[in-house]
C-alpha cells in the first residue's frame, strides 16, 4: 500500500510531476496495480535466464560524427555551439 | 534523395496517419514503388517522429532507423508515420496525444494498439504494408481487431536501432500487411543482423510462404480458452483450428502454468525499462523547450508533466517505484524469474508440438472509451505477452468474425522459427480465401 | 603521522582509445568546438543504441592484471539513473553488481618507510558524461551550457579500500596509479581532465565524508589536508562530523557541503538491456604486461646503479624514465650516475619552475650537457646556467644551441690553469673580509666556505670549487704565518 505522499515522492523522483487534482485517483489506481504485481511474490526459483549471447563488441574505429548543426537542430535553445539548459544550482 | 516519386494523398478519415508524405521518393528493388507506412516510434531522417507524444512534437531525427534504411534500400516509398498509443503504452491507440485512430471496420470502435494507426492504414486500403512494433501485443492486437495480418518476429531477428525504446528486452519491430505474403515480403526486407544493435542476431529471413502443414502438431493451451476469453471469439478460433486439422495438422492439448504470473512479469519489466528509457525527455536537446531560466529540477518537471500523457506518467511512476531502493528484488528480479519460467514452459511444450494456436485477443475490439480503468486495460494483453516474455515469434491472422467484428487467430512458434509460423498462417489464409 | 585518519579513493581515468566507449565518435575532442564529436548514440537521441568498444575492455583488463585483481567470470553493464543536464540519457551506463574485476592492490612508499600495500576493492568501466559550463549572473538569470563532446568517453574506475592514512599516502597512491596506467599505455595524463578523484575521509570512530570534484594531483593532497583539519576541528568542538558529500573548490583550497538534492540519490540500478554480458576472464592469460614502474625501478638500480630515491623519481613518470634511458644509452656506465642526479635533482625542478613539459627537451642535448659536466669542463653552477638557457630556448621556441655552444658563447668554461686571476681574487677576498680571516683563525667552521663564495662571485663561478678550497686554505695558512 502506498500513500498519496508516497505517490507524490515517486512523481518527484521520476520528475514527471502530478497535480493535486490527480493525486487521489492516481494513488488508488497505483495501489490496485501494485496489488496485482504482488502476485510475483509467489514465483518460485531464483535463476534468471541463462543468457546465450556474450561478448558483443566492436573494433576501436573512428566513424564520422554528426555535423554540429545536426546536433543543435532539434535543441530549442543554444548559444555559440553549446546547448542551453536550465541552471544547475 | 534521387529516384522517382509516387503520389500519396489518402483520405484519412480514421486518423491513421500523424504525418503523410505526399510525394515519397523511391528507388528500385524488391519493394520498388510500394507505399509503406511506418509507425511513429521508428526514427525517420528528416520526417517528424513523435511517438504520438507532445514531448516529441517537432522532433526531426537526424538519422534513419536501421529498418527504415533497409526499406529505402529495397525501393519502398515511405508513405508516412502512423498513429499509436503514446510511446507504445496502450492497447487501443486512445492514448495518443493527437487523437485516437478509428477502426475502419467500425468507427465507433478502437483499432487496437499500440500500432493502431498502421493497422487502420492497411485495413482501410490506404497502404498494403506497414511497420509496427510489438512489446506486449502491439502488432498482433491491432491486426486482430482490424482484420489484417501482423507478425511479432523472434527477439533479435529485426534490428531495434532507431526504434524509440519503450521496453528494450521485450520489443521488436515487425511487419503488418493485408495478407500473409505481404507480411512475409516485408519481413524479408527488415530482418537480419545490424551491427548497431548489440541484441541483434545474424538470422536473415529469405522465406516464401508454403501452405503445406501435413503432419504439423499444434498445441492448444487451456489458458487461451479459459473464462477470460469471450465465448464467441473462442468459437471463431476453434473453427479456424479445425480448418488446420482438415489440412493435415493434429492438435494436442497443453498447459502453460506460468501464465498465471505472465502479465505481472510483463508489466513490471516494461514499466521499469520504460521509466529509464523515458527519463531523457526533458526539453533540452529536443522537444518542447524547457524554461532555461528556471532551476533544472523545476524546469524538467514542468516539461514532463505537460508533455507526457496520463498513462505514460503512470507507467513511468510504476517503473520508478519498482526499481527504487529496496524493491528491485521484489519486482524486477522476480519478474525475470517469472519470465524464465514462461520460457521454460514454452520449451517444454515445443518438445512435443511444433506451434501453439489460440486467440490473439480475449475479445473483439472495444468501443471507444470503453476501457477507462488501467488495470482492466492491462488484462487485455494476457494472451499476447507470453510470446514477448519468451522472445518467440507470434503472428495474428484474421479468422472470421464475432458480432460483426474481426477475430484474430494467433500462431506462436519456437524461437527463430518465424518461417514455420508464417507457413501455418499462410496455410489457413489460403484455405479460407 | 596521523594514525587515526582513514582515506579511500575512487579514481576515474579516461582510457586512451581512438573512439568512444559505445560509439565511433573520435575521442580527440579537446581542440575542437563544442558538440562536434557527437552522434545519435552519445547524444542519447531516442532510438540510438550502444555498442561496446572492445579496446576499452582490453585496456581495462591490462590494468586489472597489472594491479593483481581477479577478473570476474561474468560481468555486465548496468544503468545508473539520475537527472542532470550533462547526462543526456538521464542514465549513465556503468557497472554495478558485476564489475570487470575485484580485489587487487597497489604498493606505495609508506609514510613510515618501506613498501605499503593499498588494497583495491574493484575496477570497472563506465562512460563519461558531457561537460557543463555555468553562465549568466544573478540579474540576467543563471543558466548552463552543455557540450556533449565528452559524453561517452570510456572511463576506468578504480576503487581503493580505505587503507591510506594521510594525504601524503593518498598522493603517492595516485602518482603510482597514474604511472602504472601510463606504463600500460592505456592512459594519457597530459590530457586535461583525464583523471578525476573522489575521496572518502574519516577520523577513526567518526562518520565518513565524501569529497568530490578533485581534478588535480596536488588537489588531492590539498583537499584531504583541509578536510582532515576541518573534521578534527569539529570533533575538538565536541560536535559530530556529519556523513555527507562535499565538493572541493580548488581555487580556494576548501571543501564545501554539497546541496542536499545531490546527496540522496536513488540510482535504481538495473542491468543494461541493450548490452550483452561479458565472459572475458579467459583473456587474462594472454595479456602480456610491459615492464611496470616497480620492475623498472629495480632495473634502474641494478643496471644503472641509481640510488633508490633517484630510481623512484625517474621511474615515477613514464616519459621521465624513457628520457633518462635515452640520455645514457650511448654510455650507460659513464653517464648514469651524473645523469640520474641532474635529471632527478635539477631538471625536474627547473621544468616545474617554468611550468614546462618534458617533451620539448631533447635527450641528446641533455647528454651533451652531462658529458661536459663529467669531463669537468664546467662547474656545477655553470651547468645549471647552461641548462636554464637550454630550457628557456626550447620554451620560447628559439633556435636551440648545443650545450657546448652555450658554454663557449657565455664563456663558462672552467678556468683551469688560469690561477693568476684566481690568486688575485683570493687575495682580494681575504683583504676585503678581515672578519672572515679572524673567524678562520678562531676555527669557525663557516669562514672558509664564506670566502670560497666570495671568490666564486669574483670569478663568476668559473673557478673549480674543489681547487678553490685548496688554494684558499693555503692562502689563509700563509696569512697566519
Amino acid at each position: 500500500m502506498v500513500s498519496e505522499k508516497d505517490v507524490q515522492h515517486i512523481a518527484e523522483l521520476a520528475d514527471v510531476g502530478i497535480s493535486s487534482g490527480e493525486l487521489g485517483t492516481f494513488t488508488h489506481q497505483f495501489n490496485e496495480i501494485l496489488e496485482y504485481f504482488d502476485q510475483l511474490d509467489a514465483v518460485k526459483g531464483d535463476a534468471a535466464a541463462i543468457k546465450d549471447l556474450y561478448n558483443v563488441m566492436r573494433e576501436d574505429e573512428i566513424e564520422p560524427s554528426l555535423p554540429q548543426e545536426e546536433v543543435l537542430r532539434n535543441a530549442p535553445a543554444q548559444e555559440d555551439g553549446f546547448i542551453r539548459a536550465p541552471r544547475v544550482m | 534523395m534521387s529516384g522517382t516519386s509516387i503520389r500519396f494523398e489518402p483520405d484519412d478519415t480514421f486518423n491513421a496517419f500523424l504525418t503523410v508524405c505526399k510525394r515519397p521518393t523511391h528507388t528500385g528493388g524488391k519493394l520498388a514503388g510500394v507505399a509503406v507506412a511506418v509507425k511513429d516510434n521508428i526514427s525517420t531522417r528528416g520526417i517528424e517522429t513523435t511517438c504520438a507524444s507532445r514531448i516529441l512534437k517537432g522532433y526531426v531525427p537526424p538519422y534513419d532507423a536501421h529498418v527504415v534504411e533497409l526499406l529505402r534500400k529495397s525501393g519502398a516509398a515511405i508513405a508516412g508515420k502512423t498513429n499509436m498509443d503514446e510511446f507504445g503504452m496502450g492497447t487501443t491507440t486512445e492514448n495518443s496525444a493527437f487523437g485516437p485512430t478509428l477502426n475502419p471496420c467500425d468507427t465507433g470502435r478502437v483499432p487496437g494498439g499500440s500500432s493502431g494507426g498502421s493497422a487502420a492504414a492497411i485495413a482501410s486500403g490506404m497502404v498494403r504494408m506497414a511497420l509496427g512494433t510489438d512489446t506486449g501485443g502491439s502488432i498482433r492486437c491491432p491486426a486482430a481487431f482490424c482484420g489484417i495480418t501482423g507478425l511479432k518476429p523472434s527477439y533479435g531477428r529485426v534490428s531495434r536501432y532507431g526504434l524509440i525504446a519503450y521496453a528494450n528486452s521485450l520489443e521488436q519491430v515487425g511487419p503488418m500487411g493485408r495478407t500473409v505474403s505481404d507480411v512475409s515480403t516485408l519481413m524479408q526486407v527488415i530482418a537480419g543482423y545490424d551491427r548497431h544493435d548489440s541484441t541483434s542476431l545474424n538470422k536473415p529471413y529469405t522465406h516464401t510462404p508454403h501452405a503445406e502443414i501435413k503432419g504439423l502438431k499444434i498445441g492448444i493451451p487451456e489458458e487461451y480458452f479459459g473464462e477470460g476469453v469471450d465465448p464467441k471469439v473462442a468459437a471463431s478460433v476453434k473453427i479456424a483450428i479445425g480448418r488446420l486439422e482438415e489440412l493435415g495438422a493434429t492438435t494436442v492439448p497443453c498447459s502453460i502454468p506460468s501464465m498465471e504470473y505472465a502479465l505481472a512479469a510483463y508489466y513490471v519489466t516494461c514499466t521499469c525499462e520504460a521509466s529509464s528509457n523515458l527519463a531523457r525527455f526533458d526539453g533540452v536537446r529536443y522537444g518542447p523547450a524547457a524554461d532555461t531560466k528556471k532551476p533544472w529540477h523545476e524546469a524538467y518537471q514542468e516539461v514532463r508533466r505537460a508533455g507526457f500523457g496520463t498513462e505514460v506518467r503512470r507507467r513511468i511512476m510504476l517503473g520508478t517505484f519498482a526499481l527504487s531502493s529496496g524493491y528491485y528484488g521484489k519486482y524486477y528480479a522476480k519478474a525475470q524469474v517469472a519470465r524464465e519460467n514462461v520460457r521454460k514452459d514454452f520449451q517444454r511444450i515445443f518438445a512435443d508440438v511444433d506451434v501453439i494456436a489460440g486467440p490473439t485477443m480475449p475479445t473483439i475490439a472495444f468501443r471507444l472509451c470503453e476501457k477507462s480503468d488501467p488495470l482492466s486495460m492491462y488484462l487485455a494483453d494476457i494472451l499476447t505477452v507470453p510470446a514477448n516474455l519468451a522472445g518467440i515469434p507470434a503472428i495474428s491472422v484474421p479468422c472470421g468474425k464475432a458480432d460483426g467484428m474481426p477475430v484474430g487467430l494467433q500462431i506462436m512458434g519456437r524461437h527463430f522459427e518465424d518461417e514455420r509460423v508464417i507457413d501455418v498462417a499462410y496455410a489457413y489464409e489460403q484455405a479460407v480465401i | 603521522m596521523e594514525t587515526d585518519v582513514i582515506v579511500g579513493l575512487e579514481v576515474h581515468c579516461q582510457l586512451d582509445t581512438k573512439s568512444k566507449l559505445f560509439c565511433g565518435c573520435s575521442t580527440d575532442y579537446r581542440s575542437d568546438g563544442p558538440n562536434t564529436h557527437v552522434c545519435p548514440i552519445c547524444l542519447g537521441l531516442p532510438g540510438a543504441m550502444p555498442v561496446l568498444n572492445k579496446r576499452s575492455i582490453e585496456y581495462a583488463m591490462r590494468v586489472a592484471k597489472a594491479l593483481n585483481c581477479t577478473v570476474l567470470h561474468e560481468s555486465e553493464f548496468s544503468r545508473k539513473n539520475y537527472f542532470y543536464p550533462d547526462l543526456d540519457k538521464a542514465y549513465q551506463i556503468t557497472q554495478y553488481d558485476k564489475p570487470l574485476a575485484e580485489g587487487g592492490y597497489l604498493e606505495i612508499e609508506g609514510d613510515e618507510g618501506g613498501e605499503k600495500r593499498i588494497r583495491l576493492t574493484r575496477i570497472h568501466v563506465e562512460e563519461d558524461p558531457g561537460r557543463l559550463v555555468h553562465m549568466g549572473n544573478a540579474e540576467r538569470g543563471k543558466y548552463s551550457l552543455v557540450d556533449y563532446n565528452r559524453a561517452g568517453i570510456p572511463l576506468i574506475e578504480i576503487v581503493s579500500e580505505p587503507d591510506m592514512r594521510s594525504p601524503k599516502e593518498a598522493r603517492k597512491f595516485l602518482n603510482k596509479l597514474r604511472a602504472t596506467l601510463e606504463y600500460l599505455s592505456v592512459f594519457d595524463s597530459d590530457k586535461e581532465g583525464s583523471l578525476r578523484v573522489d575521496a572518502n575521509i574519516s577520523i577513526k570512530g567518526s562518520e565518513r565524508v565524501e569529497v568530490k570534484n578533485i581534478t588535480s594531483y596536488k588537489g588531492v593532497e590539498k583537499a584531504l589536508t583541509f578536510e582532515i583539519t576541518r573534521q578534527k576541528n569539529v570533533l575538538r568542538r565536541g560536535q559530530k562530523v556529519d556523513r555527507e558529500t562535499r565538493h572541493f573548490l580548488e581555487a580556494r583550497g576548501v571543501t564545501q557541503s554539497a546541496r542536499s538534492k545531490e546527496q540522496e540519490h536513488d540510482y535504481r540500478y538495473f542491468p543494461e538491456p541493450d548490452l550483452r554480458p561479458l565472459h572475458v576472464r579467459s583473456w587474462v592469460e594472454g595479456i602480456v604486461l610491459p615492464e611496470l614502474p616497480d620492475a623498472r625501478r629495480e632495473r634502474f638500480m641494478a643496471q644503472y646503479g641509481c640510488s633508490l630515491n633517484h630510481a623512484r623519481t625517474l621511474t615515477g613518470e613514464l616519459k621521465l624514465a624513457n628520457f633518462f634511458e635515452k640520455v645514457v644509452v650511448s654510455d650507460p656506465k659513464g653517464l648514469s650516475m651524473l645523469a640520474a642526479t641532474w635529471i632527478a635533482d635539477t631538471l625536474i625542478g627547473e621544468l616545474n619552475f617554468r611550468d614546462m613539459e618534458l617533451d620539448p627537451v631533447d635527450p641528446e642535448s641533455f647528454t651533451g650537457l652531462v658529458r661536459l659536466l663529467k669531463a669537468g669542463t664546467i662547474t656545477d653552477k655553470s651547468g645549471v646556467e647552461v641548462l636554464r638557457v637550454m630550457l628557456d630556448q626550447r620554451l620560447k621556441q628559439e633556435t636551440p644551441e648545443t650545450p657546448a655552444g652555450i658554454v663557449a658563447r657565455l664563456n663558462l668554461a672552467k678556468t683551469k690553469g688560469d690561477t693568476g686571476a684566481i690568486t688575485t681574487a683570493i687575495e682580494e677576498a681575504i683583504n676585503e673580509n678581515q672578519k672572515a680571516l679572524e673567524d678562520y683563525r678562531a676555527g669557525k667552521a663557516g669562514a672558509l666556505n664564506f670566502l670560497v663564495g666570495q671568490v666564486m662571485k669574483k670569478t663568476r663561478g668559473r673557478a673549480d670549487p674543489g681547487e678553490l678550497n685548496r688554494m684558499l686554505a693555503e692562502a689563509l695558512q700563509k696569512r697566519e704565518a
